[in-house]
């Protein structure tokens, strides 16, 4: 297959040429990635809306903000780790993105059993990550964070706090499912045996491994924002 | 026509097939991320406040979602015109943050004036 792409001009002109060109823009993306990418935009706003009405609440309340670094400290030890909980899964699922890209790597160099494990182990981690945002939840709700009040603060707060990392945890939920769905077929070589499906086109077509990889990242995209800004900030 | 020279087709087939990038970049962007994690939680350990901390959170901030973006998502491998319909449009929504801040400094000043509980 002749390299197209290098054909093309790059830079702003080929930004031009590829808009104005009077069919499909996004020439090196497949449809189903750049149906992904948009997607993932309009998921962009989703969050950004959630973000933006936690500032406009904790910003326009009288009422002290429960300080997070104590809300979310843990007990280990004999000490008060701030935010201990939220460290380690801020670094789980960084992890699972770390294992989610080299996934994306052997399935383009069609190494189904290292694609297969790597998926595998990315869905672990995110389930692990779901799991201790569920510990989580339960532990401020035994602590009386309610949705309209807590203890600790302002009561915009808890619905803040339910609604972002809900939402948040609901998009890893569904990512571990998907994850799951992708990392069989690939254990079961549906992509090598040349049968089209919804996600194959053609035998040894791995592109559904690198999509699935976006969403995942996308994932834990957003957990940086919320980690800034909620738990930080 | 300049452009005669490219085999112009409407099919939704892509024109190479996958990315392919040395593993070392991702481990290389891995532990980038690790390092940078625990720097923004090394902020709030150490119970950095005001400006300062901000600054930091919004730094530490920007450069693990830069990172994820262009090498996890290989944004940087894309070409300009797919990078820049999904990265300009949320721009959109900092310039509605923007508009939310002052409407939100708007009602503490009436809270503040109109419905003080002491």
């Amino acid at each position: 297959m002749t390299d197209v792409s290098s054909m093309r001009p790059g830079g702003l002109r080929g930004l031009a040429a590829d808009w104005a060109s009077d069919q499909r823009s996004f020439k090196t993306a497949s449809w189903g990635k750049a149906m992904m990418w948009i997607f993932l935009l309009s998921d962009t706003f989703v969050f950004a809306i959630f973000l933006i009405s936690y500032m406009s609440a904790r910003s326009s309340t009288e009422a002290e903000w429960p300080n997070a670094s104590e809300v979310f400290s843990l007990h280990l030890g004999g000490a008060d780790l701030p935010l201990a909980l939220i460290a380690i899964m801020t670094f789980v699922l960084i992890s699972s993105s770390g294992t989610m890209a080299m996934a994306v790597n052997f399935a383009y160099a069609r190494d189904r059993r290292r694609t297969a494990a790597l998926i595998f182990a990315t869905a672990a981690m995110g389930a692990l990550f779901v799991g201790m945002q569920a510990f989580e939840w339960s532990k401020l709700i035994h602590e009386g964070v309610r949705p309209w009040g807590n203890p600790f603060g302002a009561e915009q707060f808890g619905a803040t706090f339910f609604m972002i990392t809900g939402f948040h945890g609901t998009h890893v939920s569904f990512g571990v499912i998907f994850l799951l769905i992708v990392g069989n077929k690939v254990r079961k070589g549906e992509f090598d045996s040349g049968r089209r499906s919804w996600l194959c086109r053609e035998k040894g077509d791995y592109e559904a491994v690198e999509i699935m990889g976006l969403y995942w990242h996308f994932v834990d995209l957003v957990w940086v924002f919320i980690f800034a800004f909620f738990y930080l900030w | 026509m300049t452009h005669a020279t490219l085999p112009e087709t409407d099919s939704p087939a892509p024109e190479h097939h996958g990315q392919a990038h040395p593993i070392r970049l991702y481990l290389l962007c891995w532990g980038l991320l690790f390092v940078l994690s625990a720097a923004s939680y090394a902020v709030d350990y150490a119970q950095l406040q005001g400006p300062l901390r901000w600054t930091l959170i919004l730094v530490f901030m920007g450069l693990k979602a830069g990172l994820i973006l262009a090498v996890f998502m290989h944004m940087a491998w894309e070409r300009l015109a797919l990078s820049l319909a999904i990265l300009l449009p949320p721009l959109a929504a900092l310039v509605f943050m923007g508009i939310m801040l002052v409407e939100s400094g708007y009602t503490l000043q009436s809270r503040v004036d109109h419905f003080a509980t002491e």
